[in-house]
């Protein structure tokens, strides 16, 4: 079990509000990420969680009890932090045991848990390493062989990839995907990779200086993001978002087309000159200038586009996929 | 560039700087050695001076004092070991909680570091541990105690008091900053792995200053194993706190005989390194870590 319902939840520091009241329920079993930029408060709100810091007010239930005051090692949580927290003073073994021997679990059945941990997470040869003689991904397998056997109610992630190399992050995304699947246990995951958002996520929650800007599956947020920030936060590259003329064509006062959803065409609507172009092999984007509706349009060809920096291309936005929005920037259905 | 025309080149720079050290530690090492070997009484024109043989160390470890010398140096200098390192690391983890006034405390703390050991130990004398008037003896009265003559009752005690006070600001102030280079992350994901406050400090704090710890307790050691000044200002020598260097003082002064007080000397050199090996087998394997 481990469903989070945050009810009212706020948090100040001194004068200032970095969460102003804010609700939210996480399911059972769910996968949960939280984007939105720098500075957001997702990490303050994965503490409020974790109980590493103290809500103003409101209520934080888990399972539907009321865990406002109480302190994090009772919550039932476990957390894998970004710089992964690990004790360097004592063997991986002894790391991955610590939270076991905090709560008095027996010494048989200690071992099992980290057998079998170590095994998920292939860390069978280094069980007797210090954290200092690992590579970073498999100091980050420790952390969260660590949260494994306490066989926690819920997870909490606060940026557990940022510190890798690109590669390495896309495995460990699947580990982490994979284990969630094995699993089935609530996972709460900070991130600011809209990558990792979209791929992982059974519900993305966007946030915007402590507010929810929007919550909903992935797709959800890609198909009908609900305002300006949204839309232009999911999806890479981002949506081009176009005001003015082309927009009250369509009853409008800003309206978003996606990259991928404007074709090259040999008549459209919208002329401009071709800028950069990056070829992607699968995919090239093509960033236009001179359309006279955004000071760049990018644009996602599929595959190979034979066309080079101040080529002039003619393009046209799919009706369908057109996003409009109001002049105090929500979604018009 | 480190390479071989670099590297030759940096040894022939630090060369003045280390052949000055060694100069300086070797010539008082070699004279200390040499004299031990001689009858040599610079103050007394009736004793002829000459080639003494190994009768000086003799005469020095024979005498009464030389076993109680030694035990006195060592209760001394462990005494001051542990308080300061118990009462450093608590200072230290107190100092590194946020209050008011932080920096000021802090400057406070350091203080005593600052005081000459002849002031200090004139001062605890004669305001803390005097009988009649010291501040401790007016304490004792108001709560109704008989007053300590503390150089006479306790000398052993005081004397550690007088230098732990000395000795706490240095081991506060290289444990505050191991402690403050603790990752808050790690005492954060304890406290969520069920640790308690204590078994908190027990498993992560203390293990993160066993580092700092080793280095106070060697250097102190270093230095404690010749104070004098302490000594000499409020019981000279009297009531069992003669230590080695004490008893060094002693022999050369009282027969001015320079012979015998470097072999005492060289007891000392020996005495010290026997308590530094000691000292790096137990904690210095904290160090490699
Ligand atoms: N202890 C604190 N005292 C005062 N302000 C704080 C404290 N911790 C965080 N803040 C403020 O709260 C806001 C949210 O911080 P938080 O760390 O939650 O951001 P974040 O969304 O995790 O950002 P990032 O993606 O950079 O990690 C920031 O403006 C930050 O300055
Ligand atoms: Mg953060």
């Amino acid at each position: 079990m481990g469903q989070i319902t945050l009810e009212k939840v706020t948090k100040r520091f001194g004068d200032v509000e970095v969460i102003p009241p804010l609700d939210l329920t996480i399911e059972d079993g769910e996968f949960c990420v939280f984007v939105g930029p720098s500075g957001c408060g997702k990490s303050t709100l994965l503490r409020l969680i974790a109980g590493l810091e103290d809500i103003t007010s409101g209520v934080i239930g888990i399972d539907g009890n009321d865990a406002s005051r109480t302190p994090p090692a009772k919550r039932g949580l476990a957390m894998v932090f970004q710089s992964y927290a690990l004790y360097p003073h004592m063997s991986v073994r002894k790391n991955i045991a610590f939270p076991m021997k905090m709560a008095g679990v027996p010494q048989d059945e200690q071992a099992r848990r980290i057998d079998s941990a170590a095994k998920a997470l292939n860390l069978t040869d280094y069980l007797d390493r210090r954290p200092g003689q690992l590579s970073g991904g498999q100091r980050q397998r420790v952390a969260i062989g660590r949260a494994i056997v306490r066989e926690p109610a819920a997870f909490l992630f606060d940026e557990p990839l940022s510190n890798l190399d690109a590669a390495l992050r896309v495995g460990m995304r699947l580990e982490i995907s994979e284990l969630h699947e094995r699993l089935k246990t609530t996972m709460i995951y900070v991130t600011h990779d809209q990558v990792e958002a979209m791929t992982m996520a059974d519900k993305i929650v966007v946030l915007r200086a402590g507010h929810i800007e929007q919550v909903g599956t992935p797709l959800e947020l890609y198909r009908a993001p609900r305002n300006l920030f949204v839309a232009g936060f999911i999806g890479s590259p981002k949506m081009n978002l176009i005001e003015g003329d082309a927009a009250r064509q369509h009853d409008a006062a800003t309206i978003g087309v996606r990259p991928e959803h404007i074709d090259v065409v040999d008549d459209g609507p919208w002329q401009g000159k071709v800028g950069v172009a990056e070829h992607l092999g699968s995919d090239t984007f093509l960033h236009v200038h001179g359309t006279g509706l955004a000071d760049i349009v990018t644009v996602r060809a599929t595959g190979e586009v034979g066309l080079r920096h101040g080529d002039t291309v003619s393009l046209a936005p799919r009706a369908e996929h057109i996003h409009r929005f109001d002049a105090s920037g929500l979604r018009i259905a | 560039m480190a390479t071989q025309h670099s590297r030759s080149a940096a040894r022939f720079m630090m060369a003045p700087a280390v052949i000055l050290l060694l100069g300086w530690m070797l010539v008082p090492l070699t004279m200390t050695l040499w004299f031990s070997f001689r009858n040599y009484f610079p103050l007394r024109p009736d004793r002829v001076p000459g080639w003494a043989g190994f009768s000086n160390f003799e005469r020095f470890i024979s005498s009464s004092a030389f076993w109680p010398s030694v035990q006195t140096t060592l209760v001394i200098v462990g005494g001051v070991l542990v308080i300061t390192i118990v009462l450093g690391v608590a200072l230290a983890l107190l100092l590194d909680q946020p209050m008011w006034g932080q920096g000021i405390v802090r400057i406070l703390v350091i203080a005593p570091f600052f005081v000459m050991p002849t002031v200090s130990a004139l001062v605890w004398k004669n305001m803390f541990m005097d009988p009649t008037n010291g501040l401790l003896a007016h304490l004792w009265r108001f709560f109704g105690a008989e007053p300590l003559a503390w150089l006479s009752e306790a000398p052993t005690v005081s004397i550690v008091m007088i230098v732990s006070w000395q000795w706490l600001p240095f081991a506060t102030l290289i444990l505050l900053t191991a402690v403050q280079s603790l990752d808050g992350e790690q005492l954060e994901a304890s406290e969520m792995d069920g640790a308690s406050p204590l078994s908190r400090f027990y498993h992560i704090i203390l293990p993160h200053l066993s580092r700092a710890i080793t280095i106070v307790v060697l250097i102190q050691t270093i230095f404690l194993l010749s104070i004098f000044a302490e000594i000499y200002v409020t019981t000279g020598g009297a009531f069992g706190t003669r230590t080695l260097t004490y008893l060094i003082f002693q022999r050369v002064l009282e027969s001015q005989n320079v012979g015998l007080g470097s072999a005492g000397g060289v007891y000392a050199i020996i005495l010290a390194n026997i308590v530094a090996i000691f000292l790096m087998r137990i904690v210095g394997k904290n160090l490699d870590r």
